[in-house]
């Protein structure tokens, strides 16, 4: 394993290298980025991430932070948000960006693939109900479009209406003229990414 | 004093024509002359003057032999039996045959003994049949077959448009995730193969133990260079037989992106060789050297294709009054580009390549859409027929042209050739899956090593060669032409079946919604952010620099006026709705167009259902995107969703209709049919109305917003905004129906761009005294948040009934 600088001890890497399946060299490397970020402190806030330049640039840079202290990504079950985060769970939330290893079987595959869509999921759905709404999708889009100059906010809605009534349709094939279609659960959602050719290179 | 009139008159004719009439006028001359003296004609009334158009005669000959080649198909599917070419459907007595001439495609079923030709042979296989039998009847004639796949006219006249159709339209999303690999198989593999064929062909040419034969001749240098010549992959053969398979985009992109890229290595192998094959030797040095003209060759040709790419992106930017002419800069530039770099011996077609490239995504945001319906019809067209003559004279060449034919020495290229090629991608996948994050199964290594064709330019660079030079050059074409044979006809035909039997991934429809839109983009952004967090330089953060630079400063310069702040996400989205807008119209209301998963799912359906407390009236900005996609997005979305449509799948392949174009029996069927939908409109009780146009313009006129029309100037680039009044139209006035009378007018009349086009503050006036005065109609847009000053107030109660 790689010559590492002062490590908190090779037994808590071993821990965390079986809970998030990094090797022991990409932990030391998220080690050295965490103390860089947090200024050697024990613990990461939202505004050291404000210090990172290039993020600045990026029109969904709130939500990533978020997501960054989103109690739902830590994989404890937890829900709400932290104001601070350790090292561990830093790593943890890493961890679902990691392409997986060559040897897993089908079934392992199938439960990471959840698992990153499950994140991005909780990144759109901010109120943790479980569905993403239309208001929440017409933020995402408002979001990714924030750093354009044109201020329209109403192609911003008509977008998200266009893009919400196509994941009805997917998903919910028939509807009467009064039902109401709450938002897009998981369930949808996941339904509505096997069909985007694009996210299997995020994915796989 | 005739005879000075006639020498005066026939001089400057002689000069400006060519060889051919220069003889044909002074014979005339003299004959006139001659004649004025002696015995004086009658006046030719009809002559034949053949020599005068010669040459274009015959080039128009050969255009439309290819062009009458591609209706074949489409002849083939009558029930007539015409040369054994087609075969009845037995097992179907009471079939129309009407229906046989639709086009479908029948199935090889149980019934059929010989299953139809179209369906097993590519067409590539047929036309150079074709061409066999013309170069085959030509000789017969007696005549000289001309020499038809000239060098000169294969790559200055025939390989350009095929190759800039295949540049403009590269998938650049795909082609760029994938570079890494599609250059190690187009560098590496091309050179192993070359080496690899070349290597062991000289080996085996010098096995002869006892009978000395020609072979022996055969130097290291000619075999290597032979090697290089057969071993690159043809872009145009690949294209010829991928098409009609329809295997998924990965494939596709890797063997096509392969074939275009070796272009740089064949090159600079061909004339490496060719220069040192005359003298013997290659030192090192040369080595060290060839490997510099490659990337120079490869690197150079990128340049100046994406040189000339940004200068035409640049004069498109000033066409907006020339609407007319803006393919020509498109075509032009990119030709230029083509014979520049062949001028300095680089690699034309990454040059062509390069400037399509470069050049679509700033030449679509400044061109009118017909003239972007204009490239691409020009483009198809040039390159189908040019894809056609390229195998028809294929065929003739191989009838004419001297054949060495020598047994040792082309099955030993075929056979090496196959086996160089499986090794090669076999080999370079092991190495390029441990950098890939989508590995490549053995499905995709067989279809990648089937897939490599040999075609036409192959054939084209060994007739190039010098025969003083290369004694043994026809024995080099003979088996230049039996692997191209062995490719195109062998691999050709059977890679179809193989495809299905492996059950290789096909083609998934492109959908292009706007959701997949937002979540690349969102994906893009996510991992660009992860990156940075990471402070690790990954290829995500070298692409959205690339593109924030693109947007900060290319994007100004090179897109004309608004169009160039307009963000990706929007610019898709209104794409996206012209397309539907356009579909919608074309098909009458749009009731046919088959969706997949057919829903009654609605705006309303999505829409909360508790008014959203009291905002602000929030002023659109007056801001225009494109009036005429405003226009048509509103009416027609309300309309599109209620009927259920899906986004017909992009492909490159289909073109837009232009609505203009329907004639009038389509608008009465059309006029119909929007009379029955009304009728259903109005049982449903549904608030999305079909936008049903009124005939008189003044109608429309009232129409529009309470805001003051004239403070919005139309926008002199696009076609004039069809206002259309959206109303419902009481079913029994048959004029209601008459959109395409809509347009027309609307095109006449010029009429102003606004923005909240449709917002129907009481439209109802005295034209139509049947509505029931429901303001029913002016609930229409409400569902869709669009701007409007009036839009504000109806939005708070959504659904009123």
């Amino acid at each position: 394993m790689g010559a590492l600088q002062s490590l908190p001890g090779q037994p808590q890497y071993a821990d965390l290298a079986e809970k998030t399946g990094f090797s022991y060299d990409q932990i030391g490397v998220l080690h050295k980025r965490f103390n860089q970020l947090s200024h050697n402190e024990e613990t990461l806030r939202r505004d050291h991430f404000n210090d990172i330049p290039d993020l600045a640039c990026n029109p969904i840079r709130s939500q990533i932070i978020e997501a960054f202290f989103d109690r739902r990504n830590f994989r404890q079950n937890g829900e709400g948000t932290v104001d601070e985060i350790g090292f561990e769970q830093f790593l943890v939330v890493m961890s679902h960006f990691k392409p997986p290893s060559l040897h897993i079987t089908d079934d392992q595959r199938e439960k990471i693939r959840k698992e990153k869509l499950r994140f991005i999921f909780n990144m759109h759905d901010t109120d943790n109900d479980g569905t993403i709404t239309l208001e929440e999708y017409r933020h995402v889009v408002e979001e990714l479009l924030s750093l354009s100059e044109t201020l329209e906010k109403n192609t911003a809605k008509s977008i998200a209406d266009a893009a919400m009534l196509e994941v009805a349709s997917i998903s919910m094939g028939h509807m009467e003229p009064d039902e109401f279609y709450e938002g897009i659960t998981f369930e949808h959602f996941l339904k509505v990414s096997t069909q985007k050719t694009t996210l299997k290179y995020y994915i796989e | 004093m005739v005879l000075l009139f006639l020498e005066v008159s026939v001089r400057p004719l002689g000069v400006a024509c060519s060889q051919d009439t220069n003889h044909n006028n002074n014979h005339h001359q003299d004959q006139h002359s001659g004649n004025a003296t002696h015995v004086k004609k009658a006046f030719p009334v009809l002559s034949l003057d053949y020599h005068h158009i010669k040459a274009p005669f015959e080039v128009s000959l050969w255009v439309l032999l290819a062009s009458l080649m591609k209706l074949v198909p489409a002849a083939r599917q009558l029930p007539v039996t015409s040369g054994g070419l087609t075969e009845h459907q037995p097992g179907k007595p009471g079939e129309d045959t009407a229906l046989n001439c639709l086009g479908e495609k029948p199935s090889v079923s149980g019934f059929h003994l010989v299953p139809r030709l179209s369906g097993i042979v590519p067409e590539s296989c047929l036309l150079i049949t074709v061409g066999l039998l013309v170069g085959g009847l030509i000789k017969l004639a007696g005549e000289d077959v001309p020499p038809v796949l000239d060098s000169r006219l294969f790559f200055l006249c025939l390989l350009p448009p095929i190759i800039l159709d295949a540049g403009y339209f590269l998938p650049i999303r795909p082609f760029m995730e994938n570079l890494g690999t599609i250059l190690m198989f187009a560098v590496v593999g091309t050179l192993w193969n070359a080496f690899f064929i070349g290597g062991l062909l000289y080996a085996v040419c010098q096995i002869q133990p006892a009978n000395p034969s020609i072979l022996h001749q055969l130097e290291l240098l000619p075999c290597l260079l032979f090697g290089s010549i057969v071993s690159a992959v043809d872009p145009v053969a690949v294209l010829a037989v991928f098409e009609e398979i329809h295997i998924n985009e990965l494939l596709h992109i890797l063997v096509f992106g392969e074939s275009l890229l070796n272009d740089a290595v064949t090159v600079v192998l061909y004339h490496l060789f060719e220069e040192y094959s005359g003298v013997g030797t290659v030192t090192v040095m040369d080595g060290f050297l060839g490997i510099i003209s490659f990337l120079v060759v490869a690197c150079g040709g990128v340049l100046v294709g994406a040189l000339y790419g940004i200068l035409a992106a640049f004069t498109s930017r000033f066409t907006s009054h020339t609407r007319v002419i803006e393919p020509l800069f498109v075509f032009v530039y990119s030709y230029m580009a083509y014979l520049s770099a062949e001028m300095f011996h680089l690699s034309g077609i990454m040059a062509l390549i390069a400037c399509g490239a470069v050049m679509r995504p700033y030449v679509e945001a400044n061109i009118s859409h017909k003239s972007h319906t204009t490239i691409k019809y020009f483009l198809k067209m040039w390159s189908s027929v040019s894809e056609t003559l390229i195998f028809i004279f294929l065929g003739v060449a191989t009838v004419d042209g001297k054949h060495a034919w020598n047994w040792t020495f082309v099955t030993v290229t075929v056979v090496l050739c196959l086996v160089a090629r499986v090794m090669g991608v076999v080999g370079l996948t092991f190495v390029i899956n441990k950098f890939r994050i989508v590995k490549l199964t053995t499905k995709d290594q067989f279809i990648v090593a089937y897939g490599g064709l040999r075609g036409a330019i192959a054939f084209s660079l060994g007739f190039l060669l010098d025969e003083r030079v290369f004694p043994l050059r026809g024995m080099f074409l003979t088996a230049i032409i039996t692997v191209i044979f062995f490719t195109v006809f062998v691999q050709g035909m059977t890679i179809k079946p193989l495809v299905e039997l492996l059950a290789v991934k096909k083609k998934q429809e492109a959908k292009r919604s706007i959701n997949e839109e937002i979540h690349t983009q969102f994906l893009d952004h996510l991992l660009t952010g992860i990156e940075d967090i990471c402070g690790h330089y990954g290829h995500h953060h070298w692409k959205d620099k690339l593109n924030r630079f693109n947007k900060k400063y290319v994007k100004k310069c090179l897109i004309a006026g608004e169009r160039s702040k307009e963000p990706q996400l929007i610019a898709f989205y209104h794409k996206m709705e012209m397309k539907q807008a356009i579909e919608l119209v074309e098909s009458g209301g749009g009731i046919k167009l088959p969706s997949a998963l057919p829903s009654t799912v609605s705006m309303q359906n999505i829409q909360p259902k508790k008014p959203p407390p009291p905002k602000p009236v929030e002023r659109a900005l007056p801001q225009l995107p494109k009036g005429r996609e405003e226009e048509i997005r509103k009416i027609l979305r309300s309309n599109l969703q209620r009927t259920r449509q899906r986004l017909r799948s992009y492909n490159r392949h289909t073109l837009v209709a232009d609505p203009y174009e329907d004639g009038l029996g389509d608008l009465l069927i059309k006029k119909q049919k929007m009379i029955e939908l009304e009728k259903k409109i109005k049982d449903m009780n549904n608030y999305l109305t079909v936008p049903a146009a009124a005939s008189d313009s003044p109608t429309m006129r009232r129409a529009r917003l309470a805001s003051d029309p004239q403070a919005y100037n139309m926008k002199q680039q696009s076609d004039s905004v069809p206002t259309i009044q959206v109303d419902l139209a009481s079913p029994q006035s048959p004029d209601s129906v008459n959109l395409m009378d809509e347009f027309r007018q609307a095109k006449q009349q010029q009429q102003e761009d606004d923005e909240q086009g449709l917002m129907m503050k009481p439209p109802s006036g005295p034209h139509k005294p049947g509505e029931a005065g429901e303001p029913r109609e002016q609930k229409l847009m409400r569902c869709l948040s669009d701007p409007g000053p009036s839009a504000d107030e109806e939005e708070d109660e959504p659904f009123l009934p």
